[in-house]
Protein backbone atom coordinates (compact mmCIF):
# COMPACT_ATOMS: atom_id res chain seq x y z
CA UNK A 1 0.00 0.00 0.00
CA UNK A 2 1.22 2.95 -1.09
CA UNK A 3 0.68 6.20 1.34
CA UNK A 4 2.29 9.84 0.10
CA UNK A 5 2.27 12.00 3.38
CA UNK A 6 3.30 15.96 2.65
CA UNK A 7 4.70 18.74 4.37
CA UNK A 8 7.66 17.34 3.25
CA UNK A 9 6.33 15.14 0.49
CA UNK A 10 7.33 11.57 0.60
CA UNK A 11 5.84 8.18 -0.15
CA UNK A 12 5.70 5.22 2.16
CA UNK A 13 5.19 1.50 1.45
CA UNK A 14 3.17 -0.18 4.36
CA UNK A 15 1.86 -3.90 4.24
CA UNK A 16 -1.84 -3.78 3.95
CA UNK A 17 -5.04 -4.80 4.85
CA UNK A 18 -4.64 -1.76 8.04
CA UNK A 19 -7.04 0.01 9.82
CA UNK A 20 -6.35 3.91 9.32
CA UNK A 21 -6.28 4.25 13.79
CA UNK A 22 -3.32 1.04 13.52
CA UNK A 23 -1.37 3.05 10.25
CA UNK A 24 -1.44 6.41 12.33
CA UNK A 25 -0.60 4.30 15.42
CA UNK A 26 2.29 2.94 13.40
CA UNK A 27 3.52 5.78 11.53
CA UNK A 28 3.35 8.07 15.43
CA UNK A 29 1.15 10.23 13.91
CA UNK A 30 -1.17 12.13 15.94
CA UNK A 31 -5.10 11.60 14.65
CA UNK A 32 -5.75 15.05 15.79
CA UNK A 33 -3.24 16.30 13.36
CA UNK A 34 -4.52 14.84 10.03
CA UNK A 35 -6.92 13.49 7.84
CA UNK A 36 -6.67 10.49 5.40
CA UNK A 37 -7.68 11.02 1.82
CA UNK A 38 -8.75 8.36 -0.89
CA UNK A 39 -9.73 9.02 -4.57
CA UNK A 40 -10.29 12.43 -3.02
CA UNK A 41 -12.54 11.49 -0.35
CA UNK A 42 -12.29 11.45 3.33
CA UNK A 43 -11.59 8.20 4.65
CA UNK A 44 -13.09 7.55 8.22
CA UNK A 45 -10.73 5.94 11.29
CA UNK A 46 -12.14 3.06 11.58
CA UNK A 47 -12.18 1.75 7.88
CA UNK A 48 -9.83 -0.96 6.97
CA UNK A 49 -7.67 -0.34 3.76
CA UNK A 50 -6.48 -3.27 1.31
CA UNK A 51 -3.15 -3.59 0.11
CA UNK A 52 -3.32 -2.00 -3.03
CA UNK A 53 -4.87 1.28 -1.57
CA UNK A 54 -3.25 4.40 -2.61
CA UNK A 55 -3.78 7.60 0.18
CA UNK A 56 -2.73 10.29 1.50
CA UNK A 57 -2.01 11.49 4.86
CA UNK A 58 -2.74 15.03 4.98
CA UNK A 59 -1.32 17.39 7.76
CA UNK A 60 -3.77 19.57 9.00
CA UNK A 61 -1.55 22.14 11.45
CA UNK A 62 -0.65 25.46 10.34
CA UNK A 63 2.17 27.43 11.35
CA UNK A 64 1.74 30.67 10.88
CA UNK A 65 1.36 33.53 13.59
CA UNK A 66 -0.31 36.33 12.09
CA UNK B 1 -18.94 4.58 11.97
CA UNK B 2 -22.57 5.79 11.67
CA UNK B 3 -23.48 9.49 11.07
CA UNK B 4 -25.42 11.30 14.11
CA UNK B 5 -28.04 12.52 12.19
CA UNK B 6 -28.88 9.80 9.36
CA UNK B 7 -27.16 6.70 10.50
CA UNK B 8 -25.60 6.29 6.67
CA UNK B 9 -22.23 5.70 6.88
CA UNK B 10 -20.03 8.27 8.43
CA UNK B 11 -16.61 9.88 7.04
CA UNK B 12 -15.28 11.55 9.69
CA UNK B 13 -15.25 11.33 13.47
CA UNK B 14 -15.18 13.98 15.88
CA UNK B 15 -14.37 12.71 19.59
CA UNK B 16 -14.70 16.45 20.87
CA UNK B 17 -18.29 16.88 19.37
CA UNK B 18 -18.88 12.97 20.44
CA UNK B 19 -20.00 12.15 16.68
CA UNK B 20 -19.48 10.86 13.29
CA UNK B 21 -20.93 12.02 10.45
CA UNK B 22 -21.55 11.81 6.70
CA UNK B 23 -20.24 14.55 3.89
CA UNK B 24 -24.07 16.15 4.20
CA UNK B 25 -24.69 16.12 7.91
CA UNK B 26 -20.77 17.05 8.40
CA UNK B 27 -21.13 20.26 6.10
CA UNK B 28 -24.28 21.08 8.05
CA UNK B 29 -22.61 20.69 11.07
CA UNK B 30 -19.79 23.27 9.94
CA UNK B 31 -22.58 25.47 9.00
CA UNK B 32 -23.95 25.64 11.81
CA UNK B 33 -20.98 26.22 14.34
CA UNK B 34 -20.14 28.88 12.54
CA UNK B 35 -23.61 30.70 12.55
CA UNK B 36 -23.54 29.79 16.51
CA UNK B 37 -20.50 31.39 17.13
CA UNK B 38 -21.66 34.45 14.67
CA UNK B 39 -24.75 34.57 17.26
CA UNK B 40 -23.12 34.11 20.47
CA UNK B 41 -20.66 36.93 20.12
CA UNK B 42 -23.14 39.03 17.97
CA UNK B 43 -20.38 39.14 14.76
CA UNK B 44 -22.80 40.09 12.19
CA UNK B 45 -26.48 41.25 11.40
CA UNK B 46 -27.72 39.44 8.53
CA UNK B 47 -26.85 42.02 5.73
CA UNK B 48 -23.77 43.26 7.53
CA UNK B 49 -20.98 43.39 4.26
CA UNK B 50 -18.05 41.26 4.96
CA UNK B 51 -14.64 41.06 4.17
CA UNK B 52 -12.99 37.91 4.36
CA UNK B 53 -9.29 38.00 5.13
CA UNK B 54 -8.27 35.25 2.44
CA UNK B 55 -4.70 33.49 2.10
CA UNK B 56 -5.56 30.64 0.07
CA UNK B 57 -5.05 27.69 3.12
CA UNK B 58 -7.76 25.52 3.66
CA UNK B 59 -9.50 28.27 7.02
CA UNK B 60 -9.81 30.74 5.13
CA UNK B 61 -11.59 29.08 1.78
CA UNK B 62 -14.00 27.08 4.53
CA UNK B 63 -14.71 30.71 6.22
CA UNK B 64 -15.73 32.37 2.81
CA UNK B 65 -17.31 28.84 1.75
CA UNK B 66 -19.43 28.91 4.93
CA UNK B 67 -20.49 32.61 5.31
CA UNK B 68 -21.50 32.59 1.41
CA UNK B 69 -23.41 29.85 2.23
CA UNK B 70 -25.09 31.09 4.96
CA UNK B 71 -26.18 33.59 2.46
CA UNK B 72 -23.98 36.47 3.45
CA UNK B 73 -22.53 39.42 0.92
CA UNK B 74 -19.04 38.50 1.46
CA UNK B 75 -15.69 39.57 -0.46
CA UNK B 76 -12.43 38.05 -0.81
CA UNK B 77 -9.44 39.96 0.21
CA UNK B 78 -5.88 38.82 -0.96
CA UNK B 79 -2.68 39.98 -0.22
CA UNK B 80 0.73 39.05 -2.86
CA UNK B 81 3.12 38.32 0.30
CA UNK B 82 5.94 37.87 -2.29
CA UNK B 83 7.16 34.90 -0.83
CA UNK B 84 8.05 33.27 -3.86
CA UNK B 85 6.03 30.10 -5.02
CA UNK B 86 4.06 30.09 -1.94
CA UNK B 87 2.42 33.35 -2.66
CA UNK B 88 1.78 32.46 -5.98
CA UNK B 89 0.18 29.47 -5.92
CA UNK B 90 -1.91 30.88 -2.22
CA UNK B 91 -3.05 33.61 -4.81
CA UNK B 92 -4.26 30.96 -7.13
CA UNK B 93 -6.42 29.15 -5.07
CA UNK B 94 -8.04 32.10 -3.75
CA UNK B 95 -8.52 33.04 -7.17
CA UNK B 96 -10.27 30.10 -8.55
CA UNK B 97 -12.61 29.53 -5.39
CA UNK B 98 -13.83 33.12 -6.15
CA UNK B 99 -14.25 32.05 -10.01
CA UNK B 100 -15.75 28.65 -9.15
CA UNK B 101 -18.29 30.67 -6.73
CA UNK B 102 -18.86 34.42 -8.46
CA UNK B 103 -17.55 36.16 -5.62
CA UNK B 104 -15.29 39.05 -5.70
CA UNK B 105 -11.89 39.08 -4.89
CA UNK B 106 -9.98 42.24 -3.58
CA UNK B 107 -6.73 42.04 -4.39
CA UNK B 108 -3.61 43.77 -3.86
CA UNK B 109 0.40 43.27 -4.09
CA UNK B 110 3.10 44.20 -1.73
CA UNK B 111 5.25 44.62 -4.02
CA UNK B 112 3.46 45.93 -6.64
CA UNK B 113 1.27 48.06 -4.80
CA UNK B 114 3.63 49.50 -1.93
CA UNK B 115 7.24 48.86 -3.05
CA UNK B 116 8.47 45.83 -1.08
CA UNK B 117 7.72 42.07 0.21
CA UNK B 118 7.79 40.40 3.24
CA UNK B 119 11.39 38.74 2.52
CA UNK B 120 12.90 41.67 2.01
CA UNK B 121 10.75 43.68 5.17
CA UNK B 122 11.96 40.76 7.56
CA UNK B 123 15.66 41.29 6.32
CA UNK B 124 15.41 44.48 6.54
CA UNK B 125 13.75 45.36 9.95
CA UNK B 126 15.64 41.87 11.06
CA UNK B 127 13.02 40.31 12.72
CA UNK B 128 10.82 37.59 12.16
CA UNK B 129 9.10 37.46 8.99
CA UNK B 130 5.48 36.72 10.70
CA UNK B 131 6.09 40.67 12.29
CA UNK B 132 6.24 42.52 9.05
CA UNK B 133 3.83 40.59 7.76
CA UNK B 134 1.22 40.46 10.08
CA UNK B 135 1.61 43.89 10.92
CA UNK B 136 1.27 44.56 6.88
CA UNK B 137 -2.14 41.96 6.71
CA UNK B 138 -3.59 43.95 9.60
CA UNK B 139 -3.00 47.65 8.08
CA UNK B 140 -4.03 46.41 4.54
CA UNK B 141 -7.28 44.45 5.54
CA UNK B 142 -8.52 47.28 7.99
CA UNK B 143 -7.96 50.03 5.00
CA UNK B 144 -9.44 47.53 2.70
CA UNK B 145 -12.56 46.98 4.60
CA UNK B 146 -12.71 50.96 5.17
CA UNK B 147 -12.81 51.63 1.41
CA UNK B 148 -14.99 48.85 0.89
CA UNK B 149 -17.48 50.04 3.31
CA UNK B 150 -17.59 46.33 4.80
CA UNK B 151 -19.45 46.22 8.42
CA UNK B 152 -16.19 43.68 9.39
CA UNK B 153 -13.12 41.99 8.34
CA UNK B 154 -13.29 38.29 9.00
CA UNK B 155 -10.19 35.82 9.73
CA UNK B 156 -9.72 32.37 9.57
CA UNK B 157 -8.40 31.58 12.83
CA UNK B 158 -10.15 28.48 13.90
CA UNK B 159 -10.51 27.00 17.51
CA UNK B 160 -6.43 25.31 17.55
CA UNK B 161 -5.16 28.66 16.34
CA UNK B 162 -6.83 30.13 19.20
CA UNK B 163 -6.13 27.84 21.88
CA UNK B 164 -2.67 27.89 20.81
CA UNK B 165 -2.51 31.63 21.04
CA UNK B 166 -4.02 31.48 24.64
CA UNK B 167 -1.68 28.65 25.87
CA UNK B 168 1.52 30.78 24.77
CA UNK B 169 -0.16 33.94 26.23
CA UNK B 170 -1.02 31.90 29.64
CA UNK B 171 2.05 30.07 30.12
CA UNK B 172 3.61 33.75 30.48
CA UNK B 173 0.69 35.67 31.84
CA UNK B 174 0.84 38.25 28.65
CA UNK B 175 -2.03 40.10 30.09
CA UNK B 176 -2.50 42.76 27.89
CA UNK B 177 -2.49 40.06 24.83
CA UNK B 178 -4.89 37.59 26.75
CA UNK B 179 -7.19 41.01 27.32
CA UNK B 180 -7.32 41.14 23.24
CA UNK B 181 -8.14 37.68 22.58
CA UNK B 182 -11.62 37.67 21.38
CA UNK B 183 -13.75 36.51 19.05
CA UNK B 184 -14.35 39.90 18.31
CA UNK B 185 -13.56 43.21 18.27
CA UNK B 186 -15.40 46.30 17.87
CA UNK B 187 -14.94 48.58 15.93
CA UNK B 188 -13.36 51.56 17.20
CA UNK B 189 -11.28 54.88 16.27
CA UNK B 190 -11.30 54.16 12.43
CA UNK B 191 -10.68 50.21 13.12
CA UNK B 192 -13.46 48.14 11.62
CA UNK B 193 -15.06 45.30 13.48
CA UNK B 194 -12.39 42.28 13.57
CA UNK B 195 -14.76 38.75 14.04
CA UNK B 196 -13.21 35.38 13.91
CA UNK B 197 -16.36 33.29 13.10
CA UNK B 198 -14.77 30.02 13.06
CA UNK B 199 -13.25 29.66 16.72
CA UNK B 200 -15.96 26.76 17.23
CA UNK B 201 -13.82 24.73 14.41
CA UNK B 202 -11.02 22.93 14.98
CA UNK B 203 -8.17 22.61 12.17
CA UNK B 204 -9.38 19.11 11.47
CA UNK B 205 -12.58 19.83 10.69
CA UNK B 206 -11.55 22.68 8.34
CA UNK B 207 -9.14 20.44 6.42
CA UNK B 208 -12.04 17.70 6.19
CA UNK B 209 -14.69 20.88 5.11
CA UNK B 210 -12.62 21.17 2.45
CA UNK B 211 -11.65 18.29 1.07
CA UNK B 212 -15.39 17.08 1.02
CA UNK B 213 -16.55 20.47 -0.34
CA UNK B 214 -14.33 20.04 -3.28
CA UNK B 215 -11.89 23.16 -2.72
CA UNK B 216 -8.18 23.05 -3.45
CA UNK B 217 -6.38 24.90 -0.92
CA UNK B 218 -2.49 25.20 -0.57
CA UNK B 219 -1.48 21.84 1.75
CA UNK B 220 2.01 23.35 2.05
CA UNK B 221 3.04 25.19 4.67
CA UNK B 222 4.75 28.64 4.60
CA UNK B 223 8.42 28.84 4.39
CA UNK B 224 8.78 31.11 6.98
CA UNK B 225 6.93 29.82 10.03
CA UNK B 226 9.42 27.77 10.41
CA UNK B 227 10.31 27.66 13.68
CA UNK B 228 7.42 28.72 15.12
CA UNK B 229 6.38 28.28 18.58
CA UNK B 230 2.68 27.86 17.72
CA UNK B 231 3.31 24.52 15.88
CA UNK B 232 4.65 22.92 19.57
CA UNK B 233 1.73 24.69 21.27
CA UNK B 234 -0.42 23.48 18.65
CA UNK B 235 1.00 19.50 19.71
CA UNK B 236 0.86 19.93 23.05
CA UNK B 237 -2.79 20.65 23.22
CA UNK B 238 -3.36 18.12 20.76
CA UNK B 239 -1.51 15.41 22.63
CA UNK B 240 -4.01 16.33 25.76
CA UNK B 241 -6.40 16.39 23.32
CA UNK B 242 -6.07 12.73 22.21
CA UNK B 243 -6.32 11.48 25.53
CA UNK B 244 -9.10 13.90 26.34
CA UNK B 245 -11.35 15.20 23.73
CA UNK B 246 -12.48 18.48 24.06
CA UNK B 247 -9.97 20.04 26.11
CA UNK B 248 -9.18 22.52 23.72
CA UNK B 249 -12.81 23.89 23.43
CA UNK B 250 -12.69 23.68 26.96
CA UNK B 251 -9.40 25.60 27.35
CA UNK B 252 -10.23 28.74 25.00
CA UNK B 253 -14.29 28.62 25.72
CA UNK B 254 -14.30 28.41 29.31
CA UNK B 255 -11.71 31.50 28.99
CA UNK B 256 -14.07 33.79 27.33
CA UNK B 257 -16.52 32.67 29.81
CA UNK B 258 -14.99 32.88 32.77
CA UNK B 259 -11.52 35.06 33.11
CA UNK B 260 -11.60 36.96 29.89
CA UNK B 261 -13.41 39.90 31.18
CA UNK B 262 -10.98 40.31 34.20
CA UNK B 263 -7.98 41.43 31.80
CA UNK B 264 -9.87 43.89 30.65
CA UNK B 265 -8.32 47.12 32.63
CA UNK B 266 -5.07 46.19 30.49
CA UNK B 267 -5.97 47.21 27.57
CA UNK B 268 -4.37 50.27 26.31
CA UNK B 269 -6.81 52.48 24.56
CA UNK B 270 -5.85 54.50 21.65
CA UNK B 271 -5.93 58.47 21.59
CA UNK B 272 -7.37 59.10 18.26
CA UNK B 273 -4.28 60.34 16.67
CA UNK B 274 -3.67 59.73 12.87
CA UNK B 275 -0.59 58.56 10.68
CA UNK B 276 0.27 61.65 8.71
CA UNK B 277 0.95 59.80 5.69
CA UNK B 278 -2.29 57.21 5.36
CA UNK B 279 -4.05 58.62 7.86
CA UNK B 280 -4.90 55.24 9.45
CA UNK B 281 -5.26 55.53 13.64
CA UNK B 282 -1.62 55.30 14.90
CA UNK B 283 -0.03 56.68 18.28
CA UNK B 284 3.06 57.89 16.50
CA UNK B 285 3.33 60.43 13.58
CA UNK B 286 3.35 57.80 11.26
CA UNK B 287 1.80 54.33 11.49
CA UNK B 288 4.11 51.46 11.59
CA UNK B 289 2.85 50.13 8.09
CA UNK B 290 4.25 53.54 6.58
CA UNK B 291 7.08 53.17 8.78
CA UNK B 292 7.96 49.72 6.94
CA UNK B 293 7.15 51.03 3.79
CA UNK B 294 9.79 54.01 4.15
CA UNK B 295 12.15 51.40 5.54
CA UNK B 296 11.85 48.66 2.71
CA UNK B 297 10.74 50.36 -0.70
CA UNK B 298 13.72 51.22 -2.76
CA UNK B 299 13.41 55.25 -3.70
CA UNK B 300 11.94 56.01 -6.82
CA UNK B 301 13.95 55.76 -9.80
CA UNK B 302 11.02 56.87 -12.29
CA UNK B 303 8.77 59.72 -11.46
CA UNK B 304 5.27 58.11 -10.28
CA UNK B 305 3.00 59.38 -13.28
CA UNK B 306 5.23 57.56 -15.47
CA UNK B 307 5.24 54.18 -13.55
CA UNK B 308 3.29 51.44 -15.49
CA UNK B 309 0.56 50.49 -13.20
CA UNK B 310 -1.29 46.90 -13.33
CA UNK B 311 -5.29 48.18 -13.65
CA UNK B 312 -6.86 46.89 -10.91
S1 LIG C 1 3.72 32.23 8.36
FE1 LIG C 1 4.33 34.31 8.88
S2 LIG C 1 5.30 35.10 7.03
FE2 LIG C 1 4.15 33.28 6.42
S3 LIG C 1 2.18 34.08 5.74
FE3 LIG C 1 1.95 33.54 7.90
S4 LIG C 1 2.41 35.45 9.02
FE4 LIG C 1 3.16 35.70 6.92
ZN1 LIG D 1 -25.79 11.87 7.78
ZN1 LIG E 1 0.34 55.14 7.68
Amino acid sequence: MLVHLRNPSRDVEVAGPIRIQRLLDDLGINRESVIVIRDGELVPGDAKLPDDADIEIRPVISGGAA
Amino acid sequence: MKCRVCRGPAVIDLPAHNANFCVEHFVAFCRSQVAKAIHEFRMLAPDDRVLVAVSGGKDSLALWDILLDLGYEADGFVIGLGIGEYSETSTAYARSFAEARGAKLIEVDLRADHGFDVPTAAAETKRPACSACGLSKRHLFDRAALEGGHAAVATGHNLDDEAAVLFGNTLRWNTEYLARQRPILPERDGFPRKIKPLVRLGEREMAAYCVVRGIDYIVEECPMAAGNKHLTYKDALNLVELESPGSKHAFYHQFLRRAADSFDAETTAHDGNRCSRCDAPSANEICAFCALVERCAPPAEVPIDLRARSSR
